[in-house]
């Protein structure tokens, strides 16, 4: 067994491949239009996950990787916000949350 | 870190175990309340990642941006739009699922094989600024990245108007459309659909 001195960064990356995956998985597969946003949560969170253990790693004087994770973090709340307010409208006008009955735009 | 190395592995492994457990059960869980909660551990677990990795003030901002308000802001969704409904069958699902999770399993595989091809020239991993993070990420703000930070600010307030928009109810008494009186009030009731479903 070899004598570890830190966490090695390849164990924050594949958690993060991990989580984006399963994000993906909840985004093709669910029909409740709330959990798709929930996987998007999930998708954008392994980025972050990402990019932090990369500040701290690689980066860790200068942890640029910090304040990108910040500005997605903000970008992710302005997300949830005008995505649930478009679901809401949704609701409002097809009486359903099912992504399969919302096919306006199929041709 | 001043933590001793077996703990900062126990702490790890059970954050991740949290984080991967947390996931699977937003996704695949039949009760979208219990998702909503799961993603709420699986948002405060990615915190703990972050204290782990020496990043005390990203940690505080997930705890309070995703816990606080965008998992709050998903469960007052799920409570406006709960309802029972049973969805139509897809004729086809199966061969989806099976699609989409030979997607996914390509794509994590692909990712993994990424992730342990070691090209980076790591640095010391101990942080060298611990507790200073926090300024030197007030200093990023301030001097390189001031026009994101501004520009940050102009879109929470897009989105906070765009949300209010897209979600008010009508101000005006009479639906436009129709001519019948317009309900005010906060719950949803039952009622005709706009749209109507194509097929």
């Amino acid at each position: 067994m070899m004598n570890l001195e830190t966490i090695p960064l390849q164990a924050f990356l594949i958690v993060s491949s991990a989580l984006f995956c399963i994000g993906i998985w909840g985004l093709l597969n669910s029909r409740n239009a709330v959990r798709v946003l929930m996987s998007i949560e999930l998708m954008l969170n392994a980025v972050n996950i990402n990019l932090m253990a990369f500040s701290s790693y690689v980066d860790n004087n200068l942890i640029q990787g910090q304040v990108f994770t910040i500005f997605v973090i903000t970008v992710a709340a302005a997300e949830a916000a005008v995505g649930l307010a478009i679901l809401l409208s949704l609701y409002r006008n097809r009486v359903t949350v099912d992504m399969e009955s919302f096919n306006l735009l199929k041709w | 870190m001043s933590i001793a190395i077996t703990t900062q592995i126990i702490c790890f492994s059970v954050l991740s175990l949290v984080i991967l457990i947390g996931a699977l059960g937003v996704v695949l869980l039949e009760s979208i309340v219990y998702s909503a909660f799961l993603l709420g551990g699986v948002f405060m677990s990615v915190a703990g990642l972050y204290l782990l990795l020496n990043a005390s003030f990203v940690a505080a901002a997930q705890v309070l941006v995703y816990v606080g308000a965008v998992n709050v802001l998903i469960i007052f969704a799920i409570m406006l739009v709960n309802k029972k409904e049973d969805l139509k069958p897809i004729s086809d699902i199966k061969s989806r699922r099976i699609i989409s999770t030979s997607i996914c399993l390509t794509l994590l595989s692909l990712l993994i094989r990424v992730d342990l091809t070691n090209v980076w020239s790591l640095s010391s991993p101990q942080n060298s600024i611990r507790e200073e993070s926090t300024i030197r990420i007030g200093e990023h703000l301030f001097s390189d990245y001031l026009l994101p930070f501004e520009v940050a600010s102009v879109l929470l307030l897009m989105a906070m108007i765009g949300a209010i928009v897209l979600a008010r109810r009508d101000v005006m008494s009479k639906d436009i459309s129709t001519g019948l009186p317009v309900d005010q009030e906060l719950i949803e009731k039952s009622s005709e659909p706009l749209l109507t479903n194509k097929n």
